[in-house]
Parts: structure tokens; C-alpha cells; sequence
């Protein structure tokens, strides 16, 4: 395959564009480093969300979860009260990591069942669930804004390779993690087969619930990971922390190339949407203009990108 | 045709007439050159078996298709709507989420502007009276609450409404199907009186008893073909079963297969009553659309589970219906065929590419796919090869039952033969083949044959007692309509 029919090309090349474009805006050769690490700082957020998102798209029309934000914030808010009541040490960290991917898991395993057991379709189950995390959260918030540890503030703050920030390792690693996942493991076969055709792979032997199960699982361990990590790097959990996490993990995975209908999924694609959507934000800024502006920018940006990767699979 | 004056010359033109009608779908010949009129008065039985061209007929006369030779024409009419031609289906056509009037006007493009319930109301009020009297369908209902055989009778009623073109003929397919022997009987009787004030219809059946009582000519077809077109009295209930049969040509062997092997212990029991023993290919026959893909599916879906996946499942599925229930179409050749082996393949979670490629490659060997590389999308395979894929996928595994649906609809004659010996061969080494079928000679070739009728098995044959016939006989009600 060549490089330029990869479904992730056009969604990087926007990303350089935008990149360009923002740093040719701000003074000096400084800027650019600068900037690079902004973005793969808040990348990395959406890249986690985006992930998980990604997989349960990839299993079709109508799977969606929308209960990213609420997850976010109640593995947020819990972890960090758990680890406020201890001593800061190697086991806090641990704990509190612990607590949020169980939180993520008690989540997912809520969300599938209200799909399955009662036959909610995916985008209404994981909405109206999600109302009940939020209120989960503010229930055991009570408006008390609880520090970090300081080894987890500086470990999510800080550069200790290469001058590359430590949350896009982490990104990075899972990335590679999911690649994997989808590419080579028996079970991303199966969630591409159920996002193809949910009946022929039942046909064929797939065992359909076990793999819906463990993506809505997947995806909402990804959503507490990233509220975790949130949480800690921006010095406590608020009530809204996730709420920009809904629309751009469903955006990264679109604009990455990861077909909608279903049954394709890419990890690279998922890098280049996060930075893209990052940057396109920074470079509206710095052409100083108003929210409004720039809100009807990025949408108009959005749909352009999709339909000319869209317009570029119809033609072959 | 006798041409008189004018007047009665107009009044006795035929509804529709076919000259010379054929048509085909790709090498498929579903339709060879029928010659046909229907006149005004006429009632037509049609009967003929799995894939005799009823339906493709059908089809032609309501206009769906347009021939691929020959002419459909409507004397005096510019097309089939003009012509008052309505059809009747045999699957339920109607809108479920709308009302009883509102289905009237998805058909009735005349139902608008004010008041236009009203008018819609009285039609069909007008013809569920007509037709079944003592009904309780009001035409606010709505489809989706009522019963099977309600909506049936909605969708009679719609087929015979008094509407902007009058029906001039209707065409009805197996419109008794889910109606009771009362309200059937009241159908029966609505026909002749139609056609007794100048209505023309068409009606198709397996029930010999329902297609004796309401036609006065019978109409049978076989390869699509018409081989009989007489009045009702020149055929006896068991001539019409050897019209539409190859009697003639009796080429019927007693399966060779089933008496060079020995068959082994039964191995499997439906709760509709199919058993099969070890190494046996038991066919499953009737017309289409009496359950036997329903009963495949239920066995299938029994064996395995939702949650777990397993190395040696019990049973394995060949689709028959590729685009629903087979192929994924975003796939490579390769990644189809080993879907149902996976679990076989996969080390610590992993695939094991070197053993899929293996696998590939011979499977494309034995059975034969036409393809320089089993990397291609499965989309560019033909037809026939992406059966081929699907038959693979399931003899890759080591489950011990093979399920197929039907799965060679529509395949060229070369992959059917190739297939047939593949199963033959399989069948041999101990596997036990579920082998729904709409074709004749597939159904000829099982050591078993389980013949479906409303759902239920109504005979069971075995050895030299496997003849078309007798499948024929089973497949068709006898029954008096009431």
C-alpha cells in the first residue's frame, strides 16, 4: 500500500498544515518546541479518550460511548479523594491508579449491561448512565478540591525523556498496546468482524456479547485512565473536567480515518486527529479570534477533512 | 381470440399478455419464453416448485422487472398501474409503524388534501366487509399491534379497495398462509366472486385443495417454463403433482453415496424432529419459506454460545444468503475464510499469521478459488468463488456438523459440482451435513430427506423412497379448502 492510501495520511498532512500555520504566527524560532509539547501534552488526552472510543465505533452503527465525560470525572474525583487520605508514597500512586481502571471497569461492565439486559440502544445506555457517574461524582465531590500527590503532579507535568512530555509516552505505549490489540490479536479480528456484520459473525462462530462486553469494558477503563491522569495533571478533579472529551474522542476517531460504519479502525489516524484538533484551536487563537469564529472554524475544518478522505476511498 | 364487434372485442382484450417473455439474471435463465394471457373473469391457479419462475412470472406481470426478451404488454392500458394490475405478497408488505388507512395511502396516491382519512377509511372499511365479513379491524389500527393474520387480511383488503384505477386483476402469492380455513374459505369465495363480476386474478398456493376450489384454469410451471395451461377439469390432484415433477426423465439413481458408506450413530436431534447420524447428509426440502432456515438457525445458534468461543465448536454455518449472513466485505479473501477457525490460530491471545496464510493457501488449493492472491478484498471474488470462501470457512474448522442454508442459490454449475464432491468427500471422513435446499437434484443426492410444510416436517424419506415426487406430494397440501 502506498503511503498516500493510507486512511491516516490526510488526517496528518492537516495536522503538519496546522502546525505550520500556528507557528508561523508566533514570534521567533522558540515557539515551534513550544508548541509541540502543548500539543502532545493535550494530545495525549484526547488520544487516550480516542482510543477507546475508537474500538467501540469500530463495532458499528449505533455503538457509541457517551458516558466518556462522566466516567472521567468520577474516576477523577474518587481516585484522588482515595489518595488524599494517604501518605503520598509508592503505594498511594498505586492505589489510586488501581481504584480509577476499577471504576472504569465497574463502569463498562453498568453500560453493557443496560445494553444488553435491557435492550437499550448504545448511545441512549451510555448517555442517560452517564448521568448517574456525574451525580456519583458530585455526590462524593461535595465541592472539595483535593491536590495530587506531588510525585503524580510532577510525573504528568513533567519531561523526563528526550524533552517529550511523560503523558505522551503513556499515550504512546498504549497506543502501541492498541495497535497491537486490533491488528494481531485474535480479538480485534472479532470486533472488526461484529462492526462488518454483527449476524454473519455470529454465524461464523464469533461469540458476539463476550466482545461487545469487553470493548465497553476497554473504552471505559481508557476514560478513567485519562480522568486519572487529567486529574493529576491539572493539580484536582473538577465537575466539568471531561467535558470536551465527548465530542473530541468521537472527532480524533473520525477525522483519524476510522470508518464510522464500522469494521475499520486505525491507531495512527488517532495521533494525527488529536494533534490536528489541538492545533487547529491554537491557530485560531493566534490569529485572535472570537469564540464564536473559531467554534464555526473547527467545524467547517472538521467536515472538510472528512469528506475528502471520505470523497478519496469512494474513487478506487 | 374471437374478434366481434368492438364493443365486446374491448371487453374481452386480456388484462395482460406475455409474448414471448424471458428473463434472465446473469447465466441464470429464470424465465423462458412464456406465452400468457389473463382476460377479464379469468381465475388463474399457478403452481410450480422452488425456482419454477412463479415469482420472476409475478414479478413481470405487476412491472416490477421489465423482460430481458420478449413483451409484456396491457391491452388498452399505458403500464401495469394504468392497467389495474395489484399484487398481494406473500411476506408482509405493509408499513408497521403506520395505521391501517395510512398503508392504504402509501399505495393510493390519490389520498390527500382535506379529508383525506376519511375517504381512505371507507375504502378499506368498505373492503374488509367485502372480503371478510365479521372482521374487527378498525383502520386506525395500527399494523404493528395487530395479529399475523390480520395484517394479512389488511393487506388482502388493500390489494382489492376501490382506489383511484380500479384492480382489474390482483395477484395473490400464498395469501392463505397465516390466514385460519374460515377466513381462508371467505377469501376463496371473494376471489369467484370477483372474477364472476369481471375481475381477473392470479393465485398462487401450496395448498392443491385451495387452488382447485377458486381456479377455473391452471397454469404449471417448471424450469421457467409453463409446461400445462388447461381448465381446472383436465387435471386431476395427482396429475398436477407429476406436471410439475421431471417424471419423464428418470434419472433418479438411488444415492450411491448412502449405500458405500456405513452411517454411524445419531448424532444430533431438533426439536422439530430432524436427526442425523454420523457421516450422513440429510437434506432439508419444501417450498421456500416453510421454516427450514428457521429450524437451521435455531440448531445452529443452540450449539454455540454468546460468550464463549471454542477450538472444536459442535456445529459450523454455511450462509446461503452471502451479503447477510456470510461475507465481510472489508476483508481480504484470507481473513473470510479463516473467521471461523480463529480460535484455532490464535497463540496467547495472538494470530498466527504464518499458520493463516497456511491455512489460506490450502484451502484455495482444494476447493479451488480463483484468485492470484488470497490478500485480495473478498469483493473481487465472483459470486460462486465468494460461496466457495464461505464453504471453506466452515470445512476449516473440526466441527463435526455442517450447517448449510441453502448456499448454492445462484452459483454457476462448475462451482456446484466441485462443491458437491468436496461434501461427498467430507461426508465420507465421518461429518455429518444439515443441508437446506431449494433444487431438486441437491435434494436428491442426501442419504435423508426431512420435507418442511407450515413450518413443521410433514414426511420424512429415506433411501429409494427420496423421489421427487414424493418431496412434490409433501410439499403440497392435499386438504379440501373449506
Amino acid at each position: 500500500m502506498t503511503l498516500h492510501r493510507a486512511p491516516w495520511f490526510w488526517a496528518w498532512v492537516a495536522a503538519f498544515a496546522a502546525f505550520l500555520a500556528t507557528w508561523s504566527m508566533s514570534a521567533g524560532g522558540g515557539g515551534g518546541a513550544a508548541l509541540a509539547v502543548a500539543a502532545l501534552t493535550f494530545g495525549s488526552f484526547s488520544v487516550l479518550t480516542g482510543l477507546g472510543q475508537m474500538l467501540v465505533i469500530t463495532m458499528g452503527p449505533g455503538n457509541t460511548d457517551l458516558s466518556i465525560p462522566a466516567t472521567m470525572t468520577l474516576a477523577g474525583t474518587l481516585s484522588l479523594k482515595l489518595m488524599g487520605g494517604m501518605d503520598g508514597g509508592a503505594v498511594t500512586v498505586l492505589a489510586g491508579l488501581l481504584s480509577a481502571l476499577l471504576i472504569g471497569m465497574g463502569v463498562g461492565i453498568a453500560n453493557f449491561a443496560l445494553i444488553r439486559l435491557l435492550r437499550i440502544p448504545p448511545i441512549i445506555a451510555t448517555l442517560s448512565a452517564s448521568f448517574l457517574y456525574q451525580s456519583l461524582a458530585i455526590w462524593s465531590n461535595r465541592g472539595l478540591r483535593i491536590k495530587p500527590p506531588p510525585a503524580l503532579a510532577e510525573f504528568t507535568t513533567g519531561r523526563d525523556l528526550l524533552g517529550v512530555p511523560n503523558l505522551a509516552w503513556v499515550a504512546l505505549a498504549i497506543s502501541m498496546g492498541f495497535w497491537v490489540l486490533l491488528n494481531l490479536s485474535g480479538f480485534g479480528r472479532r470486533v472488526s468482524a461484529i462492526g462488518q456484520n454483527a449476524r454473519a459473525a455470529r454465524l461464523a462462530g464469533v461469540p458476539v456479547a463476550r466482545v461487545s462486553a469487553a470493548t465497553y469494558v476497554i473504552c471505559a477503563m481508557m476514560a478513567a485512565l485519562t480522568g486519572f491522569l487529567l486529574a493529576c495533571f491539572s493539580g484536582g478533579a473538577a465537575l466539568n473536567m471531561g467535558a470536551e472529551f465527548l465530542l473530541m474522542s468521537i472527532a480524533v476517531t473520525v477525522i483519524g480515518g476510522s470508518s464510522i460504519a464500522g469494521g475499520n479502525s486505525n491507531v495512527p489516524g488517532i495521533w494525527a486527529g488529536a494533534l490536528f484538533m489541538y492545533l487547529i484551536v491554537s491557530m485560531l487563537n493566534s490569529y485572535g479570534l472570537g469564540a464564536g469564529v473559531r467554534l464555526l472554524s473547527t467545524g467547517v475544518i472538521i467536515i472538510a477533512i472528512v469528506a475528502v478522505a471520505s470523497g478519496r476511498k469512494a474513487k478506487p | 381470440m374471437v374478434s366481434g364487434d368492438t364493443e365486446a372485442g374491448a371487453r374481452a382484450a386480456p388484462v395482460v399478455m406475455l409474448e414471448g417473455a424471458s428473463k434472465s439474471f446473469g447465466a441464470l435463465k429464470a424465465m423462458d419464453h412464456v406465452d400468457l394471457h389473463v382476460s377479464p373473469g379469468e381465475s388463474l391457479g399457478l403452481v410450480g416448485h422452488n425456482g419454477a419462475g412463479k415469482s420472476t412470472l409475478v414479478n413481470l406481470i405487476t412491472g416490477l422487472f421489465a423482460p430481458s426478451a420478449g413483451r409484456v404488454s396491457y391491452p388498452g392500458a399505458s403500464d401495469h398501474r394504468m392497467a389495474g394490475i395489484r399484487a398481494i405478497s406473500q411476506e408482509g408488505t405493509l408499513c408497521p409503524n403506520l395505521t391501517v388507512l395510512e398503508n392504504l395511502q402509501v399505495v393510493q396516491r390519490d389520498l390527500n388534501g382535506w379529508g383525506w382519512r376519511r375517504v381512505a377509511a371507507r375504502r378499506i372499511r368498505t373492503a374488509l366487509d367485502a372480503v371478510f365479513p365479521g372482521h374487527r379491524i378498525r383502520p386506525d389500527m395500527l399494523v404493528a399491534d395487530m395479529s399475523l393474520a390480520e395484517s394479512q387480511m389488511v393487506e388482502i383488503a388493500i390489494g382489492f379497495a376501490e382506489g383511484p384505477i380500479p384492480a382489474r386483476l390482483v395477484v395473490l402469492d400464498e395469501p392463505t398462509s397465516s390466514l385460519d380455513a374460515q377466513v381462508s374459505a371467505q377469501l376463496l369465495a371473494h376471489i369467484r366472486r370477483f372474477c364472476a363480476a369481471g375481475g381477473a386474478a392470479i393465485f398462487i398456493s401450496h395448498m392443491l385443495g385451495e387452488v382447485f376450489a377458486v381456479a377455473d384454469r391452471i397454469v404449471v410451471m417448471r424450469d421457467g417454463r409453463i409446461i400445462a395451461d388447461r381448465p381446472t377439469s383436465g387435471f386431476s390432484r395427482q396429475g398436477l403433482v407429476d406436471a410439475m415433477g421431471h417424471v419423464a426423465d428418470d434419472r433418479n439413481q438411488p444415492g450411491p453415496t448412502a449405500q458405500a458408506r456405513n452411517l454411524g450413530d445419531t448424532v444430533l436431534r431438533t426439536p422439530e424432529g430432524i436427526e442425523a447420524r454420523r457421516g450422513e447428509i440429510v437434506g432439508l426440502a419444501g417450498l421456500a419459506g416453510h421454516g427450514q432456515a428457521e429450524a437451521l438457525a435455531r440448531f445452529y445458534l443452540s450449539q454455540g454460545s454468546d460468550w464463549r468461543s471454542t477450538a472444536r465448536p459442535s456445529a459450523v454455518f454455511v450462509a446461503g444468503d452471502r451479503r447477510r449472513d456470510g461475507v465481510m466485505p472489508v476483508w481480504s479473501i484470507r481473513r473470510n475464510l479463516t473467521l471461523a477457525a480463529l480460535e484455532t490460530l490464535t497463540r496467547h491471545g495472538l494470530i498466527d499469521r504464518a499458520a493463516e496464510t497456511a491455512i489460506g493457501t490450502d484451502w484455495q488449493k482444494r476447493i479451488g478459488i480463483r484468485t492470484p492472491d488470497m490478500g485480495n478484498p473478498i469483493l473481487s471474488l465472483s459470486g460462486g468463488n465468494q460461496q466457495k470462501v464461505l464453504f471453506a470457512r466452515a470445512l476449516a474448522t473440526s466441527a463435526p456438523v455442517v450447517v448449510m442454508d441453502d448456499p448454492m442459490r445462484g452459483v454457476d454449475i462448475g462451482t456446484k459440482t466441485e462443491v458437491y464432491d468436496m461434501i461427498r468427500h467430507e461426508a465420507a471422513q465421518g461429518r455429518t451435513f444439515l443441508w437446506y435446499s431449494t433444487e431438486m437434484d441437491e435434494i436428491l443426492n442426501c442419504d435423508r430427506v426431512f420435507v418442511f410444510r407450515d413450518g413443521a416436517i410433514s414426511a420424512e424419506l429415506e433411501g429409494p423412497r427420496i423421489t421427487e415426487e414424493n418431496i412434490l406430494a409433501a410439499s403440497f397440501e392435499f386438504g379440501d379448502a373449506a
